[in-house]
């Protein structure tokens, strides 16, 4: 379980995060939403240990992550896998190279072994094997994303974090997006936390979703409750009005 | 006028900050060379790019500037009858200041600027943040075979300026303007001691250093996009070529 207890952030003195309450349960699909620049992507990287809290506590099965340093960080982030707003995939490197560079670096599997796990995850993501040999910038949007993804749980961790997995796709690549998540979550069991707002695309995967605005949890429940919340900051986000994207 | 001081009051802390920051940089990045995984492959890999690839570039600068010495140095050493010097002069210039300098610059231009501009795309596009995520030290993976592959790379290719340099001043020199090869190539073995070419190879090592270190710093902090790389880029070439000559001053000082 993950829980985020009064997390305080600051950049350049502007609040970003203004005491994030959140917990995040084991084995389910928790999905953050919130209006574009309000603190999701800040609040992911916290968790997997790219920024540390100006106050507060990450708690992970109860350690505090932010308190950890060097070999034990290293060990707590064998257990997580990120999936980055853009691919992240490593320009130098083709799609088998970038699929299979964390159990190269990481494991002492022979390269036959690897080489396997390797294509069972493109099938896995509907992946032809002709795409092993291209390059990410041969790749289109949809195919970075899944090449990403095969790639985050090429060593089948715990804990899979997606930062706005789905934008800048086109709606039918969205859906398929989605649907890999909610199948290889369902195959693995991973605990999972989807920064997102694509609505309403994103509640059909998620088990609790929690809304981040003005640097505060406001909401937090399943995609139903959040549906029919009463705060009228939640129903003007949930139905995308004007003048919310203004406030 | 307060406000004037008071800007170079901050520029000249900003300076002296980033400074620090790029020596825990280098020592952190040079620390990592004696830590598991150690990264063979991935420093030969940098050779290639920073060294094997610079070398036409090399080649054509030091022919060039082997023959225009040859040329300027002729007509000079001509008016006190000395055209027998023209071997010692090519040779020593070369190997104590153009050969050193000279590749500085040229791998500033072309090794350093696509060090930086490598590195700043991994930062904006979060290939480092997802190195760091697999729990691999993007310190490690990208950062110290760079620094090892320009301690090594350099002085090879200042090396090979100065030789390329001196067959330069030789085609022009004794080809083309009839100086005796005798005495353009005994004058360069009575001339060039020990001390200058030690001073070379340092003074090679110290800028191979400087212009990875450099490259590698500003990639690696790189902000705002594809502008910040431009800028980082931009920064990289102006700063590694004044630190160049900087350096060359203090350690010509200092062999002298």
């Amino acid at each position: 379980m993950i829980e985020l207890i009064d997390l305080h952030k600051s950049f350049n003195g502007q609040k970003v995060l203004d005491g994030i309450n959140l917990t995040i349960p084991t084995g389910k699909i928790t999905v953050v939403i919130g209006k574009s620049g309000v603190g999701k992507s800040v609040l992911l990287k916290h968790i997997i240990g790219l920024l540390k809290p100006d106050q507060g506590q990450i708690l992970v099965d109860g350690v505090d992550i932010a308190t950890l340093r060097g070999r034990s960080l290293r060990d707590f982030k064998k257990h997580f896998a990120v999936l980055f707003q853009g691919g992240a995939l490593f320009d130098s490197l083709n799609v088998f190279e970038n699929i299979a560079f964390p159990l190269r670096e990481k494991t002492s599997l022979p390269e036959a072994e690897i080489a396997q796990r390797v294509r069972l995850r493109l099938e896995q993501m509907h992946l032809a094997s002709e795409v092993e040999t291209k390059f990410p910038d041969e790749l289109s949007g949809g195919m970075k994303k899944r090449v990403a993804l095969a790639r985050a749980m090429i060593q089948e961790p715990e804990i899979i974090l997606f930062d706005e997995p789905v934008t800048g796709l086109d709606p039918p690549m969205t859906n398929t997006v989605f649907h890999l998540i909610q199948q290889t979550h369902r195959a693995s069991g991973y605990t999972a936390l989807v920064v997102a707002h694509d609505i309403p695309e994103v509640f059909t995967i998620a088990d609790q979703v929690a809304m981040l605005h003005r640097g505060r949890i406001i909401a937090q429940g399943t995609p139903a409750e959040i549906q029919s919340h009463p705060d009228p900051m939640v129903q003007s986000f949930i139905k995308g009005e004007v003048d919310f994207l203004e406030g | 006028m307060v406000s004037l001081i008071r800007k170079l009051g901050h520029r000249g802390l900003n300076l002296v900050q980033e400074a620090g920051s790029m020596m825990l940089f280098l020592l952190e990045g040079l620390a990592l060379t004696f830590l598991p995984p150690f990264r063979p492959r991935r420093i030969l890999q940098e050779i290639q790019l920073i060294g094997v690839k610079s070398t036409l570039i090399i080649l054509l600068t030091a022919a060039f500037t082997g023959m225009v010495l040859a040329l300027q140095g002729y007509y000079t050493l001509r008016k006190y009858g000395s055209e027998g010097a023209l071997g010692s002069a090519v040779a020593l210039s070369l190997i104590r200041e153009m050969g050193p300098v000279l590749t500085g610059i040229m791998v500033s231009a072309r090794a350093g600027s696509a060090v930086t501009a490598e590195i700043g795309i991994m930062r904006i596009t979060e290939q480092l943040d997802a190195l760091d995520t697999m729990a691999v030290n993007p310190m490690q993976y990208v950062v110290m075979p760079k620094l090892i592959a320009g301690l090594i790379a350099v002085p090879l290719l200042t090396a090979i300026f100065d030789v390329t340099g001196i067959l330069g001043g030789y085609l022009v020199g004794v080809v083309l303007l009839g100086v005796s090869s005798g005495s353009y190539f005994a004058g360069m073995v009575q001339s060039v001691v020990p001390l200058d070419i030690n001073g070379g190879i340092v003074k090679s090592l110290v800028f191979g250093l400087t212009i990875i270190l450099v490259a590698c710093y500003k990639g690696y902090y790189t902000r705002h996009g594809a502008e910040g790389v431009s800028q980082a880029t931009n920064q990289t070439v102006v700063l590694s070529a004044v630190l160049v000559l900087a350096w060359d001053y203090v350690l010509t000082s200092f062999f002298m």
